[in-house]
Protein backbone atom coordinates (compact mmCIF):
# COMPACT_ATOMS: atom_id res chain seq x y z
CA UNK A 1 0.00 0.00 0.00
CA UNK A 2 1.35 3.40 -0.95
CA UNK A 3 1.20 5.77 1.97
CA UNK A 4 3.04 9.10 1.70
CA UNK A 5 1.42 10.53 4.84
CA UNK A 6 4.11 10.85 7.50
CA UNK A 7 3.48 10.63 11.24
CA UNK A 8 5.41 13.66 12.40
CA UNK A 9 7.69 16.51 11.37
CA UNK A 10 10.87 14.57 12.12
CA UNK A 11 9.83 11.97 9.56
CA UNK A 12 8.88 14.71 7.08
CA UNK A 13 12.38 16.22 7.33
CA UNK A 14 14.33 12.96 7.50
CA UNK A 15 17.46 12.80 5.36
CA UNK A 16 17.63 16.44 4.25
CA UNK A 17 21.40 16.79 3.94
CA UNK A 18 23.79 19.67 4.53
CA UNK A 19 24.49 21.50 1.28
CA UNK A 20 21.03 20.74 -0.17
CA UNK A 21 19.18 23.00 -2.57
CA UNK A 22 15.78 23.61 -0.99
CA UNK A 23 12.88 25.02 -3.01
CA UNK A 24 10.41 26.87 -0.78
CA UNK A 25 6.89 27.62 -2.08
CA UNK A 26 4.80 30.73 -1.55
CA UNK A 27 4.40 34.25 -2.86
CA UNK A 28 4.84 36.54 0.10
CA UNK A 29 3.15 34.65 2.93
CA UNK A 30 0.40 33.11 0.80
CA UNK A 31 1.05 29.45 0.04
CA UNK A 32 4.23 29.44 2.11
CA UNK A 33 4.85 26.21 4.08
CA UNK A 34 5.48 27.81 7.48
CA UNK A 35 5.37 24.56 9.49
CA UNK A 36 7.87 22.84 7.17
CA UNK A 37 10.30 25.76 7.42
CA UNK A 38 10.07 25.48 11.21
CA UNK A 39 10.64 21.75 10.80
CA UNK A 40 13.79 22.38 8.75
CA UNK A 41 15.05 24.79 11.40
CA UNK A 42 14.58 22.03 14.00
CA UNK A 43 16.08 19.36 11.75
CA UNK A 44 19.40 21.16 11.53
CA UNK A 45 20.57 20.89 7.89
CA UNK A 46 22.96 23.71 7.03
CA UNK A 47 24.97 25.22 4.14
CA UNK A 48 21.70 25.35 2.21
CA UNK A 49 20.86 26.99 -1.08
CA UNK A 50 17.29 28.28 -0.80
CA UNK A 51 15.15 29.05 -3.83
CA UNK A 52 12.08 31.17 -3.06
CA UNK A 53 10.35 34.18 -4.60
CA UNK A 54 11.06 36.38 -1.58
CA UNK A 55 13.82 36.41 1.04
CA UNK A 56 11.70 36.22 4.17
CA UNK A 57 10.27 38.88 6.45
CA UNK A 58 10.59 39.65 10.14
CA UNK A 59 12.67 37.19 12.15
CA UNK A 60 10.57 34.05 11.74
CA UNK A 61 10.40 31.27 9.15
CA UNK A 62 12.81 31.72 6.25
CA UNK A 63 14.29 34.83 7.91
CA UNK A 64 15.01 32.80 11.04
CA UNK A 65 16.67 30.02 9.01
CA UNK A 66 18.92 32.66 7.43
CA UNK A 67 19.59 34.42 10.74
CA UNK A 68 20.77 31.11 12.20
CA UNK A 69 23.45 31.02 9.50
CA UNK A 70 22.06 27.95 7.79
CA UNK A 71 21.64 29.47 4.33
CA UNK A 72 24.71 29.93 2.13
CA UNK A 73 22.89 31.25 -0.91
CA UNK A 74 19.43 32.49 -1.81
CA UNK A 75 18.02 32.46 -5.34
CA UNK A 76 14.95 34.68 -5.70
CA UNK A 77 13.24 37.38 -7.77
CA UNK A 78 12.28 39.87 -5.09
CA UNK A 79 14.56 39.78 -2.04
CA UNK A 80 13.88 43.27 -0.80
CA UNK A 81 10.42 43.90 0.53
CA UNK A 82 8.87 45.51 3.57
CA UNK A 83 10.33 43.75 6.61
CA UNK A 84 13.12 41.79 4.89
CA UNK A 85 15.48 42.89 7.69
CA UNK A 86 17.46 39.69 8.18
CA UNK A 87 18.18 39.41 4.48
CA UNK A 88 19.39 43.03 4.36
CA UNK A 89 21.68 42.55 7.38
CA UNK A 90 23.26 39.30 6.18
CA UNK A 91 23.63 40.49 2.62
CA UNK A 92 25.30 43.75 3.65
CA UNK A 93 27.65 41.81 5.95
CA UNK A 94 28.66 39.55 3.04
CA UNK A 95 27.28 36.46 4.79
CA UNK A 96 24.76 35.51 2.13
CA UNK A 97 25.18 34.89 -1.59
CA UNK A 98 22.38 36.26 -3.74
CA UNK A 99 21.25 35.31 -7.23
CA UNK A 100 18.42 37.47 -8.57
CA UNK A 101 16.34 35.87 -11.31
CA UNK A 102 13.39 37.38 -13.19
CA UNK A 103 10.30 35.82 -11.68
CA UNK A 104 9.11 34.06 -14.83
CA UNK A 105 12.60 32.77 -15.57
CA UNK A 106 12.72 31.43 -12.00
CA UNK A 107 9.43 29.55 -12.48
CA UNK A 108 10.42 28.30 -15.93
CA UNK A 109 13.87 27.12 -14.77
CA UNK A 110 12.14 24.91 -12.21
CA UNK A 111 9.46 23.77 -14.65
CA UNK A 112 12.28 22.86 -17.05
CA UNK A 113 14.06 20.89 -14.32
CA UNK A 114 10.86 18.99 -13.66
CA UNK A 115 10.29 18.32 -17.35
CA UNK A 116 13.81 17.10 -18.15
CA UNK A 117 14.79 20.20 -20.13
CA UNK A 118 18.39 21.07 -19.17
CA UNK A 119 18.32 24.64 -20.53
CA UNK A 120 16.18 26.95 -22.66
CA UNK A 121 16.38 30.27 -24.50
CA UNK A 122 14.23 33.24 -23.50
CA UNK A 123 14.10 36.93 -24.46
CA UNK A 124 13.47 37.88 -20.81
CA UNK A 125 16.46 39.71 -19.36
CA UNK A 126 18.38 39.98 -22.65
CA UNK A 127 20.70 43.00 -22.58
CA UNK A 128 20.35 43.52 -18.81
CA UNK A 129 22.68 43.18 -15.82
CA UNK A 130 20.95 39.98 -14.74
CA UNK A 131 22.05 38.01 -17.78
CA UNK A 132 25.58 39.35 -18.25
CA UNK A 133 27.94 36.59 -19.39
CA UNK A 134 25.21 34.13 -20.36
CA UNK A 135 25.25 32.64 -23.87
CA UNK A 136 22.93 34.39 -26.33
CA UNK A 137 21.34 33.51 -29.65
CA UNK A 138 18.82 35.07 -32.01
CA UNK A 139 15.65 33.26 -33.08
CA UNK A 140 13.48 34.76 -35.83
CA UNK A 141 14.97 38.17 -35.09
CA UNK A 142 14.47 38.00 -31.31
CA UNK A 143 17.65 38.07 -29.22
CA UNK A 144 17.55 35.55 -26.35
CA UNK A 145 19.65 34.34 -23.43
CA UNK A 146 20.30 30.76 -22.41
CA UNK A 147 18.94 29.88 -18.98
CA UNK A 148 19.67 26.61 -17.18
CA UNK A 149 17.16 24.38 -15.41
CA UNK A 150 17.02 24.81 -11.64
CA UNK A 151 16.53 21.46 -9.92
CA UNK A 152 16.13 21.06 -6.16
CA UNK A 153 17.13 18.31 -3.77
CA UNK A 154 14.05 19.05 -1.69
CA UNK A 155 10.89 21.11 -2.21
CA UNK A 156 8.93 22.34 0.79
CA UNK A 157 5.45 23.17 -0.43
CA UNK A 158 2.02 24.10 0.87
CA UNK A 159 -1.22 22.65 -0.48
CA UNK A 160 -4.86 22.40 0.52
CA UNK A 161 -6.07 18.78 0.39
CA UNK A 162 -4.09 15.59 -0.14
CA UNK A 163 -4.63 11.83 -0.19
CA UNK A 164 -2.20 9.06 0.77
CA UNK A 165 -0.89 8.83 -2.80
CA UNK A 166 0.26 12.47 -2.53
CA UNK A 167 -2.30 13.98 -4.91
CA UNK A 168 -2.70 17.67 -4.08
CA UNK A 169 -5.21 20.49 -4.48
CA UNK A 170 -4.56 24.16 -3.72
CA UNK A 171 -6.38 27.22 -2.46
CA UNK A 172 -6.77 30.21 -4.79
CA UNK A 173 -3.55 32.25 -5.16
CA UNK A 174 -1.85 29.93 -2.64
CA UNK A 175 -1.00 27.68 -5.60
CA UNK A 176 1.73 29.97 -7.02
CA UNK A 177 5.21 28.30 -7.09
CA UNK A 178 4.17 25.13 -5.24
CA UNK A 179 3.30 22.87 -8.22
CA UNK A 180 6.47 23.70 -10.22
CA UNK A 181 8.65 23.25 -7.15
CA UNK A 182 7.07 19.84 -6.52
CA UNK A 183 8.07 18.83 -10.07
CA UNK A 184 11.60 20.21 -9.84
CA UNK A 185 12.80 18.48 -6.66
CA UNK A 186 14.02 14.94 -6.03
CA UNK A 187 11.88 14.95 -2.88
CA UNK A 188 8.79 17.14 -2.47
CA UNK A 189 7.38 17.44 1.04
CA UNK A 190 3.88 18.90 1.21
CA UNK A 191 2.26 20.56 4.20
CA UNK A 192 -1.53 20.26 3.75
CA UNK A 193 -4.65 21.46 5.56
CA UNK A 194 -6.52 18.16 5.24
CA UNK A 195 -5.92 14.55 4.25
CA UNK A 196 -8.83 12.89 2.44
CA UNK A 197 -9.44 9.17 1.85
CA UNK A 198 -8.00 7.84 -1.42
CA UNK A 199 -10.53 8.24 -4.23
CA UNK A 200 -12.40 11.21 -2.78
CA UNK A 201 -10.38 14.02 -4.37
CA UNK A 202 -11.97 14.96 -7.70
CA UNK A 203 -9.39 13.78 -10.29
CA UNK A 204 -10.26 16.88 -12.39
CA UNK A 205 -9.33 19.10 -9.43
CA UNK A 206 -5.94 17.51 -8.64
CA UNK A 207 -3.28 20.05 -9.65
CA UNK A 208 -0.20 18.16 -8.46
CA UNK A 209 -0.51 14.41 -9.00
CA UNK A 210 1.22 12.18 -6.46
CA UNK A 211 4.04 11.19 -8.81
CA UNK A 212 5.65 14.57 -7.98
CA UNK A 213 5.19 14.22 -4.20
CA UNK A 214 7.26 12.18 -1.74
CA UNK A 215 5.85 13.03 1.68
CA UNK A 216 2.70 14.64 3.04
CA UNK A 217 2.15 16.02 6.52
CA UNK A 218 -1.15 17.35 7.81
CA UNK A 219 -0.87 20.73 9.47
CA UNK A 220 -4.36 21.99 10.31
CA UNK A 221 -4.89 25.69 9.66
CA UNK A 222 -4.59 27.80 12.77
CA UNK A 223 -8.01 28.75 14.08
CA UNK A 224 -9.24 32.04 12.59
CA UNK B 1 10.31 80.35 -14.57
CA UNK B 2 8.04 81.88 -17.17
CA UNK B 3 5.66 79.04 -17.82
CA UNK B 4 2.31 79.18 -19.52
CA UNK B 5 -0.70 78.20 -17.49
CA UNK B 6 -1.47 74.50 -17.56
CA UNK B 7 -2.49 71.84 -15.09
CA UNK B 8 -0.50 68.61 -14.99
CA UNK B 9 -2.59 65.47 -14.58
CA UNK B 10 -2.94 64.04 -11.07
CA UNK B 11 -1.98 60.39 -10.46
CA UNK B 12 -5.67 59.47 -10.60
CA UNK B 13 -6.13 61.38 -13.86
CA UNK B 14 -3.12 59.59 -15.35
CA UNK B 15 -4.66 56.22 -14.40
CA UNK B 16 -8.03 57.34 -15.82
CA UNK B 17 -6.36 58.45 -19.07
CA UNK B 18 -4.67 55.04 -19.54
CA UNK B 19 -7.95 53.25 -18.78
CA UNK B 20 -9.70 55.14 -21.62
CA UNK B 21 -7.47 53.41 -24.17
CA UNK B 22 -8.05 49.80 -23.03
CA UNK B 23 -10.74 48.12 -25.13
CA UNK B 24 -13.08 45.34 -24.11
CA UNK B 25 -11.65 41.86 -24.53
CA UNK B 26 -8.03 42.66 -23.74
CA UNK B 27 -6.04 40.58 -21.25
CA UNK B 28 -4.03 43.07 -19.20
CA UNK B 29 -1.34 43.02 -16.51
CA UNK B 30 -0.94 46.13 -14.36
CA UNK B 31 2.29 46.87 -12.49
CA UNK B 32 2.57 48.28 -8.99
CA UNK B 33 1.82 51.97 -8.27
CA UNK B 34 -0.15 54.16 -10.69
CA UNK B 35 -0.65 51.17 -13.06
CA UNK B 36 -2.60 49.30 -10.36
CA UNK B 37 -4.99 52.29 -10.14
CA UNK B 38 -5.88 51.92 -13.85
CA UNK B 39 -8.29 49.07 -13.03
CA UNK B 40 -10.40 51.47 -10.94
CA UNK B 41 -11.28 53.37 -14.11
CA UNK B 42 -12.24 50.43 -16.32
CA UNK B 43 -15.97 49.90 -15.75
CA UNK B 44 -16.97 46.29 -14.97
CA UNK B 45 -19.34 46.21 -17.95
CA UNK B 46 -16.35 46.77 -20.26
CA UNK B 47 -14.99 43.24 -19.93
CA UNK B 48 -11.22 43.62 -19.58
CA UNK B 49 -9.54 40.60 -17.98
CA UNK B 50 -6.86 41.55 -15.47
CA UNK B 51 -3.96 39.18 -14.84
CA UNK B 52 -1.87 39.04 -11.66
CA UNK B 53 1.54 37.37 -11.93
CA UNK B 54 0.96 35.23 -8.83
CA UNK B 55 -1.56 33.11 -10.71
CA UNK B 56 -4.83 35.02 -10.90
CA UNK B 57 -6.60 35.62 -14.22
CA UNK B 58 -9.79 37.69 -13.99
CA UNK B 59 -8.83 39.69 -10.92
CA UNK B 60 -11.52 41.94 -9.47
CA UNK B 61 -11.39 44.95 -7.14
CA UNK B 62 -10.43 44.96 -3.46
CA UNK B 63 -12.90 43.01 -1.29
CA UNK B 64 -15.42 44.56 1.05
CA UNK B 65 -14.97 43.94 4.78
CA UNK B 66 -17.16 40.81 4.66
CA UNK B 67 -15.67 39.01 1.67
CA UNK B 68 -11.93 39.43 2.33
CA UNK B 69 -10.08 36.16 1.63
CA UNK B 70 -6.49 35.86 2.91
CA UNK B 71 -5.72 33.28 0.18
CA UNK B 72 -6.43 35.73 -2.62
CA UNK B 73 -3.82 38.45 -3.18
CA UNK B 74 -2.36 40.36 -6.12
CA UNK B 75 1.27 40.90 -7.13
CA UNK B 76 1.52 43.81 -4.69
CA UNK B 77 0.35 41.39 -1.94
CA UNK B 78 -2.91 43.31 -1.43
CA UNK B 79 -6.20 41.46 -0.96
CA UNK B 80 -8.25 41.24 -4.15
CA UNK B 81 -11.29 39.36 -5.48
CA UNK B 82 -11.89 37.04 -8.42
CA UNK B 83 -14.44 38.07 -11.05
CA UNK B 84 -17.02 35.68 -12.43
CA UNK B 85 -15.16 33.78 -15.16
CA UNK B 86 -11.81 34.09 -13.39
CA UNK B 87 -9.32 31.25 -12.90
CA UNK B 88 -6.28 30.29 -10.84
CA UNK B 89 -3.06 28.92 -12.32
CA UNK B 90 0.39 28.06 -11.01
CA UNK B 91 3.42 30.29 -11.47
CA UNK B 92 4.86 28.65 -14.58
CA UNK B 93 1.49 28.90 -16.36
CA UNK B 94 1.01 32.45 -15.14
CA UNK B 95 4.36 33.43 -16.63
CA UNK B 96 3.62 31.41 -19.77
CA UNK B 97 0.73 33.85 -20.25
CA UNK B 98 3.24 36.70 -19.90
CA UNK B 99 6.26 35.26 -21.70
CA UNK B 100 4.26 33.45 -24.38
CA UNK B 101 2.82 36.72 -25.71
CA UNK B 102 -0.74 36.04 -24.56
CA UNK B 103 -1.27 39.35 -22.75
CA UNK B 104 -2.57 42.15 -24.96
CA UNK B 105 -1.10 44.80 -22.72
CA UNK B 106 1.15 45.38 -19.76
CA UNK B 107 1.25 48.76 -18.02
CA UNK B 108 4.33 49.47 -15.90
CA UNK B 109 5.81 52.38 -14.01
CA UNK B 110 9.39 53.40 -14.88
CA UNK B 111 12.36 55.52 -13.88
CA UNK B 112 13.31 56.21 -17.49
CA UNK B 113 12.25 55.40 -21.04
CA UNK B 114 14.58 55.95 -23.99
CA UNK B 115 13.54 57.11 -27.47
CA UNK B 116 14.25 53.62 -28.86
CA UNK B 117 11.83 52.04 -26.35
CA UNK B 118 14.38 50.87 -23.77
CA UNK B 119 12.90 50.84 -20.26
CA UNK B 120 14.63 51.13 -16.87
CA UNK B 121 12.36 50.44 -13.91
CA UNK B 122 13.95 47.99 -11.50
CA UNK B 123 17.25 49.34 -10.13
CA UNK B 124 18.44 52.89 -9.57
CA UNK B 125 22.12 52.10 -10.06
CA UNK B 126 24.41 49.31 -11.17
CA UNK B 127 25.85 49.34 -7.63
CA UNK B 128 22.50 48.80 -5.94
CA UNK B 129 23.32 46.03 -3.48
CA UNK B 130 20.20 43.93 -3.79
CA UNK B 131 17.66 45.19 -6.28
CA UNK B 132 14.39 43.31 -6.56
CA UNK B 133 13.26 42.61 -10.11
CA UNK B 134 10.11 40.53 -9.56
CA UNK B 135 8.26 39.98 -12.84
CA UNK B 136 9.24 43.27 -14.51
CA UNK B 137 11.69 41.79 -17.04
CA UNK B 138 9.28 39.01 -18.02
CA UNK B 139 6.43 41.49 -18.49
CA UNK B 140 8.49 44.03 -20.42
CA UNK B 141 9.83 41.38 -22.81
CA UNK B 142 6.73 39.22 -23.10
CA UNK B 143 3.51 41.23 -23.39
CA UNK B 144 2.14 42.06 -26.87
CA UNK B 145 2.43 45.76 -26.03
CA UNK B 146 4.02 47.65 -23.19
CA UNK B 147 2.76 51.03 -22.00
CA UNK B 148 4.47 53.08 -19.31
CA UNK B 149 2.74 55.49 -16.97
CA UNK B 150 5.00 57.84 -14.99
CA UNK B 151 5.66 61.47 -14.04
CA UNK B 152 7.24 63.37 -16.94
CA UNK B 153 10.24 64.50 -14.85
CA UNK B 154 11.89 63.41 -11.57
CA UNK B 155 11.21 65.15 -8.27
CA UNK B 156 14.24 67.37 -8.91
CA UNK B 157 13.13 68.18 -12.45
CA UNK B 158 15.28 65.85 -14.56
CA UNK B 159 13.64 64.37 -17.66
CA UNK B 160 12.56 60.73 -17.51
CA UNK B 161 12.13 60.55 -21.30
CA UNK B 162 15.70 60.37 -22.55
CA UNK B 163 17.97 59.55 -25.51
CA UNK B 164 19.39 56.56 -23.65
CA UNK B 165 18.70 55.25 -20.15
CA UNK B 166 21.22 55.97 -17.40
CA UNK B 167 19.73 53.38 -15.02
CA UNK B 168 20.10 49.59 -15.52
CA UNK B 169 17.72 48.34 -18.22
CA UNK B 170 14.66 46.19 -17.60
CA UNK B 171 14.23 45.42 -21.30
CA UNK B 172 15.45 46.74 -24.64
CA UNK B 173 13.22 48.36 -27.29
CA UNK B 174 9.96 47.32 -25.70
CA UNK B 175 7.91 50.41 -24.74
CA UNK B 176 5.15 51.29 -27.23
CA UNK B 177 3.48 54.27 -25.51
CA UNK B 178 4.09 56.55 -22.51
CA UNK B 179 1.45 58.34 -20.42
CA UNK B 180 2.83 61.12 -18.24
CA UNK B 181 1.27 63.92 -16.21
CA UNK B 182 2.06 66.21 -19.16
CA UNK B 183 1.51 64.19 -22.34
CA UNK B 184 0.76 60.96 -24.17
CA UNK B 185 3.75 59.99 -26.29
CA UNK B 186 4.26 57.09 -28.72
CA UNK B 187 7.61 55.42 -29.26
CA UNK B 188 8.05 55.12 -33.03
CA UNK B 189 10.78 54.38 -35.55
CA UNK B 190 11.71 58.10 -35.59
CA UNK B 191 11.62 58.42 -31.78
CA UNK B 192 9.12 60.09 -29.42
CA UNK B 193 5.88 61.26 -31.07
CA UNK B 194 3.55 63.49 -29.08
CA UNK B 195 -0.04 62.29 -29.37
CA UNK B 196 -1.61 64.53 -26.75
CA UNK B 197 -0.58 67.28 -24.31
CA UNK B 198 -2.05 68.55 -21.04
CA UNK B 199 -4.47 71.42 -21.83
CA UNK B 200 -2.63 74.74 -21.98
CA UNK B 201 0.82 73.18 -22.34
CA UNK B 202 2.89 74.29 -25.34
CA UNK B 203 5.06 71.96 -27.45
CA UNK B 204 8.24 73.94 -26.73
CA UNK B 205 7.62 73.79 -23.01
CA UNK B 206 7.08 70.02 -23.21
CA UNK B 207 10.28 69.69 -25.27
CA UNK B 208 12.18 71.64 -22.57
CA UNK B 209 11.13 69.02 -20.00
CA UNK B 210 12.11 66.09 -22.22
CA UNK B 211 15.62 64.66 -22.63
CA UNK B 212 15.24 63.60 -26.27
CA UNK B 213 13.81 65.17 -29.41
CA UNK B 214 10.01 65.20 -29.67
CA UNK B 215 8.07 64.94 -32.90
CA UNK B 216 4.47 65.96 -33.36
CA UNK B 217 2.29 63.00 -34.28
CA UNK B 218 0.07 63.40 -37.33
CA UNK B 219 -2.71 61.99 -35.15
CA UNK B 220 -2.33 64.91 -32.74
CA UNK B 221 -2.89 67.33 -35.66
Amino acid sequence: MINKIVRDMAEAMQGIADGSTVLVGGFGSVGQPDALIEGLIEQGATDLTVVANNAGTGRVGLAKLMELGRVRKIICSFPRSAGSVVFEELYKAGKLELEIVPQGTLAERMRAAGAGVPAFYTPTGYGTLLTEGKPTAEFDGTPCVLEKALPGDVALIQAHHADRWGNLTYRRSGRNFNPVMAMAAKLAVAQVDEVEPLGTLDPEAVVTPGIFVGRVIRVPLAAG
Amino acid sequence: MSETSFTPLSRKDMARRVAQDIPEGWYVNLGIGIPTMVADYVPLEREVVFHSENGVLGMGPAPGPDDADPWLINAGKQLVTLRRGGAYVHHADSFAMIRGGHLDLCVLGAFEVAENGDIANWATSANDTAPAVGGAMDLAAGAKRLWVVMEHVTKDGRPRLVESCSYPLTAMRSVRRIYTNLAVIDVTARGFEVVEMAPGLGFDELQAKTGARLHMSKEAG
